[in-house]
């Protein structure tokens, strides 16, 4: 096999710290899909859908269970033959070069895959023996890995010993081993605590910055989406929005800004003559939204004439992106004391 | 646990992106040859950590050889030529029990394998499914050999003579019985996706099998429905070439051997040996054949 062109050349590595958004090193996308969907029996799991992953991008679906994003990612990885459409990976048909896609991707897949019968190395030595690691390069590109997600000391310990972060952290390894173009993950931190889960995805950012490679993931974590250069929200086997957080907030719009005062009712009375704002009564606070919520707050304590006695101002969230362009939140979202965002949006959801 | 990220280092940098180059090849069979080698190696590593496995799966054949033979052997006397011990008659059978188990449940832990997730790490390996099925089919022939091995080494108390000739012998038939059976289990497994379902099956299928095969009494003077019966057990193949191998390297007269061995028989046809070996071989391959049909199947 001849060298393909990757991204890894050393002239190119100059563009490590380039966000996507600029070009591609090499121009082709790393996933691209076109009218692309999946039929079980009656059921459609993906209903024609469209998109393109450059190179070098973290790209996240984001969706509930349910919504397309296993059967999606399926596909991509060769496990599914869609039912029309087409997707290559890494410039490969998914259908048609089916084994020289797998070369080409790393799989963390949702549940574990790991034997755990036997110790970590282990694990990396059948995996570099499947995918054709040249014998040579074993050794020191798993050290490289295991280094890199913090388990070079654990190499010899069975895997059943390790705890579910190490064991995810693992299978990142080995998803990386055999250097793939293109990295799946799977839903890479469901199960997980929120401590490990923001571990996880500091040895995910510290492989973007090490390592030329497209990061494709699925979450219905709306913290985790944030980690991505783009989104895609998808829904009934549908993607509804596709862009980066920052716009899809933006398309949103606007702040949510709670105050509370002295005297409510004149607050409210008095937002809406002096600055035309509807506000209302939600958590026992007055609630109203404007476009950018930090330059208002400053001209709110100039010029409103009841006592202020606090403010807080909240962006949208994803989770507001999720419901603007769905109509509803991500149903099964599970709450996590700990998770800032994740209490804005219980907040959110109780006030409606 | 860490939390922390092993420094990215300026000097791990360079060093990094000089490893990170890795190159998979194309496809071919010394690729295959590699993929099914470590999963061969996956069955020993997982057998040799599961040493309970290996006392567990000789407690039946020992119940089978020392309790039911030495328990019968007075009444079966009667039936032996003299100086013939019954627990001789039964241990080629016996032998062939003890590897029954230990690969089908080899075969098994495709199925655990399913569940836990990491069949999926195999089946999107860029390598084809015929050399996973038949790395899986040769481990669990292997491991299972080495249990029947096991068992091999109580052959004297049976009065079994350890002679190399006729243990390699029998080593070899267990090889082939163990690589059949594991072929069926694994058959089994692309279809089956519950362990519970798959041992309730097994265990369904297995004694029949064993009580069919002639392995605790000979084929001869059978009631036509048995002897039916029998001559459709596939494991009746093995049993007997074990048997007949034991039985003329014992010092027997050739009318002793003919009565304890007779060998089996297609209405009146003695079916020869090599042709009975051929035939489990043949069953082997065959469901080697579907099991690999089976696993190429994708969603």
């Amino acid at each position: 096999m001849t060298a393909k062109p990757t991204a890894g050349a050393p002239p190119a590595r100059a563009g490590d710290t380039d966000r996507p958004g600029g070009a591609s090193p090499d121009g082709q996308p790393a996933v691209q899909v076109s009218r692309l969907t999946k039929r079980y029996g009656e059921i459609e799991a993906v209903r024609g859908i469209d998109f393109e992953v450059r190179s070098g991008e973290t790209f996240g679906f984001l969706g509930p269970n349910g919504a397309g994003k296993s059967t999606t990612i399926k596909i991509l990885c060769t496990l599914a033959i869609p039912t029309s459409g087409s997707a290559t990976v890494a410039g490969y048909d998914v259908t048609r070069d089916r084994d020289t896609v797998r070369r080409n991707i790393g799989l963390v897949f949702q549940d574990t895959t790991l034997d755990t019968y036997l110790t970590g190395a282990q694990n990396l030595e059948f995996h570099a023996d499947l995918y054709a690691v040249p014998k040579k390069a074993v050794a020191p590109r798993m050290h490289q890995v295991l280094e890199m997600v913090g388990l070079w000391d654990r190499r010899n310990s069975l895997v059943s010993t390790y705890s579910g972060g190490m064991q995810r952290r693992l299978e990142i390894a080995r998803g990386l081993l055999h250097a793939p173009r293109v990295l799946f993950l799977d839903e890479p931190t469901v199960g997980l605590d929120p401590q490990t889960r923001s571990s996880i995805w500091e040895y995910i950012n510290d492989l973007k910055r090490r390592e030329d490679i497209t990061i494709f993931l699925t979450t219905h974590y709306m913290d985790e989406a944030e980690n991505c250069d783009r989104i895609a929200i998808i829904d009934h086997g549908k993607i509804v929005a596709i862009d980066t957080p920052e716009a899809l907030k933006a398309s949103v719009g606007e702040d949510r800004v709670q105050i509370q005062t002295a005297d409510d009712p004149a607050a409210i009375e008095a937002l809406a003559t002096n600055f035309g704002l509807g506000a209302a009564m939600h958590d026992g606070a007055v609630t109203f939204s404007v476009p950018s919520g930090e330059q208002f707050v400053p001209r709110l304590f100039a010029e409103l004439a009841v006592p202020i006695q606090s403010v807080s101002v909240s962006r949208p969230s994803l989770d507001d992106v999720f419901m603007s362009y769905t109509g509803k939140t991500i149903r099964d979202a599970e709450a996590s004391g700990t998770d800032r965002m994740r209490t804005m949006v219980n907040a959110w959801r109780r006030r409606g | 646990m860490a939390t922390e990220v092993t420094a990215p280092a300026d000097t791990g940098g360079r060093e990094l992106s000089e490893t990170i180059r890795v190159l998979v090849p194309e496809p071919n069979i010394r690729q295959d040859l590699r993929a099914a080698a470590i999963v061969w190696r996956r069955e020993l590593i997982r057998f040799r950590s599961d040493r309970l496995r290996v006392i567990t799966g000789l407690i039946q054949p020992v119940l089978f050889l020392f309790v039911l033979g030495t328990g019968l052997s007075a009444l079966a006397s009667h039936g032996l030529p003299a100086g013939v011990d019954f627990k001789t008659f039964i241990y080629p059978g016996v032998l062939a029990m003890s590897v029954l188990f230990t690969a089908i449940f080899s075969a098994a832990s495709i199925v655990w394998d399913r569940e836990f997730g990491f069949l999926r790490e195999m089946l999107v390996a860029p390598v084809s499914r015929a050399a996973l099925v038949v790395g899986k089919c040769l481990g669990g022939a292997t491991v299972a050999t080495f249990q029947g091995i096991v068992f091999l080494i109580l052959a004297g108390f049976a009065h079994v003579p350890y002679n190399p000739v006729l243990m390699l012998t029998l080593i070899g038939e267990l090889l082939l019985l163990s690589f059949t059976l594991t072929a069926f289990g694994v058959m089994m497994a692309a279809r089956i996706k519950q362990i519970q379902a798959f041992m309730a099956l097994t265990q369904m299928l297995v004694m029949p099998l064993f009580f069919l095969s002639g392995a605790l009494y000979p084929l001869t003077g059978l009631p036509a429905w048995l002897a039916v019966l029998t001559r459709f057990d596939p494991l009746t193949y093995i049993v007997d070439p074990m048997r007949q191998a034991v039985f003329s390297h014992l010092n027997l007269n050739p009318v002793a051997v003919h009565q304890l061995a007779p060998g089996i028989t297609w209405a009146g046809w003695l079916v020869p040996v090599w042709l009975s070996l051929a035939i489990v071989a043949a069953m082997g391959l065959g469901m080697l054949m579907v099991a690999i049909i089976e696993f190429r199947k994708t969603e």
